[in-house]
């Protein structure tokens, strides 16, 4: 707990780069909460696989687009 | 924060000030008899129900200050919550073996009563405060 996860992600540049799309507004789409979305962005939460998709989804971008896990990139 | 977070901060304040309020009470009595002669029955019912009924005006009060959030609940609520409660059954497991010492020891009612009244509220509090963590820094 605590603990930032080693997922990192582009939610936040991706919102801008689709017409500056806003937390809530992203948060309303996939039906979780605008704090949910904050503490994704933040590194703060991993979301689950379901949620991850929904974003993605939401972006029409390839998951891989969206989050990043360095140590499988690194590995690879 | 979300209202689920705002719902674990009403829990925690509640635990603890109505739990510790009863503690003044009873140690308010205690200045001529001994602690374990004390009149405390109706007194921890009375502090249990003032705390499930805080609980739940607080939540309503809540509720009412912003419905757009009201009934909004998602998978890190639940993921949160069910670590909370984890935690915190762990607590209560743990803190329930010194009233079951107690009885298995046969002590005064007094002690075995307010050992898991104790432990009741150490498990609340340990779950409310781990959940509040969690919204904060992270699960």
């Amino acid at each position: 707990m605590g603990k930032p996860t080693k997922v990192t992600n582009s939610i936040r540049s991706l919102r801008f780069a689709h017409g500056e799309m806003t937390q809530a507004d992203l948060a309303d789409r996939i039906g979780v909460t605008r704090q949910t979305i904050i503490a994704i962005e933040q590194g703060r939460y991993s979301p689950s696989l379901e949620v991850a998709f929904q974003i993605a989804g939401v972006f029409d971008a390839p998951l891989d687009e969206v989050f990043q896990y360095p140590d499988a990139e690194a590995s690879a | 924060m979300s209202f689920e977070e705002k719902g674990n901060w009403l829990y925690l304040v509640v635990s603890v000030v109505t739990y510790l309020a009863y503690v003044s009470i009873i140690l308010g009595r205690a200045q001529d008899v001994p602690l374990a002669e004390v009149p405390y029955v109706s007194t921890m019912l009375w502090t249990i129900g003032i705390a499930v009924a805080l609980s739940i005006v607080g939540n309503i009060v809540v509720a009412i200050s912003k419905p757009s959030e009201a009934d909004k609940s998602d998978v890190r609520d639940k993921d949160i919550n069910r670590f909370g409660e984890y935690v915190g059954g762990v607590v209560l497991a743990v803190g329930m073996l010194a009233p079951f010492i107690l009885a298995l020891t046969e002590s005064d009612y007094f002690w075995i009563a307010n050992a898991m009244y104790l432990a009741f509220v150490l498990s609340a509090f340990t779950s409310s405060a781990v959940k509040v963590v969690a919204y904060r820094r992270g699960l």
